[in-house]
């Protein structure tokens, strides 16, 4: 029972952090309407951010503010120079040019930082809790996460900015005719989702160890959890983001250990997008006839 | 007194279509002009060319300033507020946040403007915190309007307002529109299918056909022509 | 406006309108065999490394092709090809290995197989569109290593299978190189006829209208879940050919060459030539042997940055892939006549 409550925790500190990805593939499918497959590998580079400022000195929570900072200006840049070009293409051309700037981040992260797998510092102190039921860096992950999630929350429903955004999103004629400029919500809306991924990744590093491979398999859970809880819906990408991270969890523990754990763990998931194509809370893409 | 809007010589395409052949018009400051014009006319392209939401060429002068190459969202920031075919009201949002993002480029408070949208549509402040997708038809409209009065326009564009309503609706709507328009100093261009309704609000009638102005002038001018009124007006 | 009618072969869906009123003339058939001649002169002028890339290449081809059917003609993405390439080339390696099976022999059990393969991925598939379908195919990229190194009873497991290298038949002094260079040419000639055939007719439209009509398609009496799983299964079976002779040209198969990176590649081959059209598979298999190659050549430390790079300089300038951008161009055919060009 013991080790059953562990495995859920850890469980949904993982979660967390698949959330968090999640929740950024989804701001940028609602916005944009397209998948970005190198969401995972934009963070793994604004990690080394991070983790370059560390090693110069920088303290902890400053070089986490700095490469939040730093994440969503350059988000914003790749949305204006990478995205823009193709945002009316056909939707195949979009992938392919996440798949390559997928490639062009992990490829620059090894050329720079080098492929050696680095030490990453957690800020918590290194201690279990409860009675060795959770690590304090688990539970620093789930709080780091909860109070991003408030306070993306309270940006989108209460400010005229995240307003905007949102209207750009649901119809982006109609937010030009009230004066929005979409394409500056769509550049805000990719450098949220860069400061949101930086954040998963900052927060996994000290227990994946850094290197730019990294955020593979982070990225998979998430965009599978995206797609659990339904690409069009946040709370269901933060949903889908933990109930992925337990499940994972508690495969990994109770059913088959070895590398064929992943295998396994999709396969699970994706047996209930069968029952449910549409993901748990999401709406079908409706196409008009 | 300058007009508030002139086109000249305005074509526009679709694609590679072209589907206003050299239009011109020009609206006075403070009026309402109206469009007629069957199916296809180009009355909605028209406004679209207005807005920079269609490719175009000519001149379309705002208040003596050139419209053309300007984006759509510069365009309404100028003063021009489009409630475009369909209402194009953000029916995920409530009913609120929608008026908001009408004040979103408005100088003026917000607050006080949403405040005089809800007394000229009372039934929007009862249900301000719907979601403007659960509206009846009429009711959108009202929103899709008073959102576009939050931008404290000098030029109201309203593409078929009556379209799909009952007609104690549209009346109801019409009568507001032209209240606005007195008490807000705000000149209107009107298309409408709904012909005779139209010519009894308007000071200036233009018709269109396939994408020429084949007739304008006063109402009274073209409503007692025989062709149009055999044609628009149905008798 | 003169249509070029030679090239007919390489962009049929531009032309299938216009050829019945230009009829079947010598013209028609000069182009392409003056090519094929070309094809088959080659591999006798150029040395055996460069036989070898090319062999790669229209394997590639075979295997893009395999992905513009479903992708292309009938929209349904597949970020999962190389499960199917694997599917193919163990089956080949198996049959020649534990059952003495003779290379060319291990074709069409390979080719059924995949086809099986895809249908019954296809199934399951009909009930997932767009980004959903999208995962459940990444899921079968990124499992299909796993499952290779877990059953290693059959697949030889990490190691792989090390298979005898294929020898030519010994009357022709042909050397093995261009011996295999030819078969695959053979095998690329025929899947690009019988995909020709298939698309330029009633199967072919069906895809497309499924893609681009769905609901419209079946109003009008389309049975979209027999075309669609069909799409599925056609395109496994090219696919799975293709991985077959993979593993009969490279005699080696490990699960290390069908990584997920592989089912990308597939796609980005497949984007980068045109992704509704047969030519564009060639140039799709192009890029995949040569741009890596040429990638390292430009940058030791960062090769992939390059080839990203590549990617998108591709895809900016000609967004519906080369063929797809270049063809219409050249065929000069009325935007009408673009049967199979995606909608945007």
């Amino acid at each position: 029972m013991h080790q059953f409550l562990q495995q859920i925790f850890s469980g949904l500190a993982a979660g967390s952090i698949y959330a968090s990805l999640a929740l950024a593939l989804v701001m940028i499918y609602r916005a944009t309407d397209l998948v970005n497959f190198a969401q995972g590998d934009m963070a793994m580079f604004s990690t080394y951010i991070a983790w370059t400022l560390v090693n110069a000195g920088t303290p902890f929570w400053a070089a986490f503010l700095i490469t939040l900072v730093a994440s969503f200006l350059g988000g914003m840049a790749i949305e204006r120079i990478v995205i823009r070009p193709v945002e009316n293409a056909p939707v195949l051309a979009t992938v392919v040019v996440t798949i390559g700037l997928l490639l062009i981040f992990n490829s620059l992260a090894g050329w720079i930082f080098s492929y050696t797998l680095q030490e990453f510092p957690s800020p918590f102190p290194d201690r279990t809790l409860f009675g060795a039921l959770m690590t304090t860096h688990d539970l620093g992950v789930i709080g780091v996460t909860l109070v991003m999630l408030v306070l993306l929350f309270a940006f989108f429903r209460f400010t005229a900015t995240g307003l905007a955004m949102r209207a750009a999103a649901q119809n982006p004629d109609s937010a030009r005719l009230c004066g929005i400029s979409v394409g500056r919500m769509f550049a805000i809306g990719w450098g949220l989702a860069a400061v949101v991924g930086a954040t998963a990744g900052i927060m996994v590093a000290p227990v994946l160890f850094l290197d730019p491979n990294m955020m593979g398999g982070v990225f998979l859970y998430a965009f599978t959890g995206a797609l659990l809880g339904g690409i069009t819906s946040p709370i269901g990408a933060v949903a889908g983001g933990l109930i992925v991270g337990v499940t994972e969890n508690l495969v990994g523990t109770y059913l088959i250990a070895s590398q064929l754990k992943l295998t396994v763990a999709l396969v699970l998931i994706i047996l209930v997008l069968v029952f449910r194509p549409n993901g748990l809370f999401g709406t079908p893409i409706v196409q008009r006839v | 007194m300058a007009p508030i809007l002139e086109l000249r010589r305005v074509k526009a395409f679709y694609g590679q279509s072209e589907v206003l052949h050299g239009i011109d018009m020009v609206i006075a400051d403070g009026g309402m002009s109206v469009l007629l014009g069957a199916n296809g006319a180009g009355k909605t392209t028209t406004l679209r060319a207005i807005c920079g939401m269609v490719r175009s060429q000519g001149e379309i002068l705002f208040a003596s300033q050139r419209l053309a190459q300007r984006t759509t969202e510069a365009i309404a920031g100028l003063g021009i507020a489009h409630v475009p075919e369909g209402r194009g009201t953000f029916t995920g949002l409530t009913v609120e946040e929608n008026l908001r993002l009408g004040g979103y480029t408005s100088a003026r408070g917000s607050l006080a403007n949403m405040q005089r949208m809800y007394a000229y549509f009372p039934i929007l402040a009862d249900r301000r915190r719907q979601q403007a997708g659960a509206l009846s038809g009429g009711e959108q409209q009202m929103l899709a309007i008073a959102r576009a009065l939050m931008m404290d326009p000098r030029l109201l564009l309203l593409d078929e307002p009556s379209f799909g309503l009952a007609p104690r609706i549209v009346e109801n709507i019409f009568t507001i529109i032209e209240r606005i328009r007195r008490e807000e100093r705000v000149s209107v261009l009107l298309v409408e299918q709904n012909a005779s309704l139209a010519l009894e609000l308007a000071d200036q009638a233009y018709l269109l056909e396939t994408g020429y102005v084949v007739m304008s002038g006063s109402p009274k001018t073209l409503a007692d022509d025989p062709q149009i009124r055999r044609s628009y007006l149905g008798y | 406006m003169t249509v070029r009618k030679d090239l007919a072969w390489v962009f049929p869906e531009k032309l299938a309108v216009r050829s019945v009123a230009f009829g079947r003339g010598v013209r028609r058939w000069i182009g392409p065999l003056v090519l094929i001649v070309i094809a088959a002169a080659l591999p006798f002028a150029i040395s055996n490394y460069h036989v070898f890339e090319l062999t790669l290449v229209m394997i590639y081809a075979i295997a893009v092709l395999g992905l513009n059917i479903l992708t292309g003609y009938n929209g349904q993405i597949s970020l999962g090809h190389g499960g199917f390439f694997a599917a193919g080339a163990y089956t080949a390696a198996i049959l020649m290995h534990r059952y003495g099976v003779p290379y060319w022999a291990t074709v069409p059990p390979a080719a059924l197989i995949c086809f099986a393969l895809g249908v019954l991925f296809g199934l399951p598939a009909l009930r997932f569109e767009g980004p959903y379908l999208a995962l459940v195919t990444l899921a079968m990229a990124v499992a299909t290593p796993q499952l290779l190194k877990y059953f290693d009873r059959w697949t030889g497991g990490q190691q792989g299978i090390n298979l005898t290298k294929v020898q030519p038949p010994p009357g022709l002094g042909i050397d093995r190189d261009r011996w295999l260079y030819l078969i695959v040419l053979l095998v690329l000639l025929m899947a690009i006829r019988v995909a020709s055939n298939l698309l330029n007719g009633r199967t072919g439209r069906a895809f497309v209208a499924i893609r681009d009509h769905p609901i419209a398609a079946t109003a009008m009496g389309i049975n979209a879940a027999r075309y669609k799983t069909l799409a599925f299964g056609t395109s496994t079976l090219f696919t799975g050919i293709a991985g077959a002779l993979s593993a009969i040209v490279i005699s080696f198969v490990a699960p290390e060459s069908f990584t997920l990176f592989l089912s990308l590649s597939f796609l980005v081959g497949s984007a980068v030539g045109g992704i509704a059209t047969i030519g564009g598979a060639i140039v799709g298999g192009l890029f995949i042997e040569f741009v890596p190659n040429f990638a390292s050549d430009i940058s030791d430390a960062a090769p992939w940055a390059i080839y990203g790079l590549a990617m998108l300089l591709f895809i900016y300038t000609m967004p519906r892939g080369v063929v797809g951008t270049l063809g219409p161009w050249l065929a000069r055919s009325a935007p009408e006549n673009q049967l199979a060009a995606p909608k945007e």
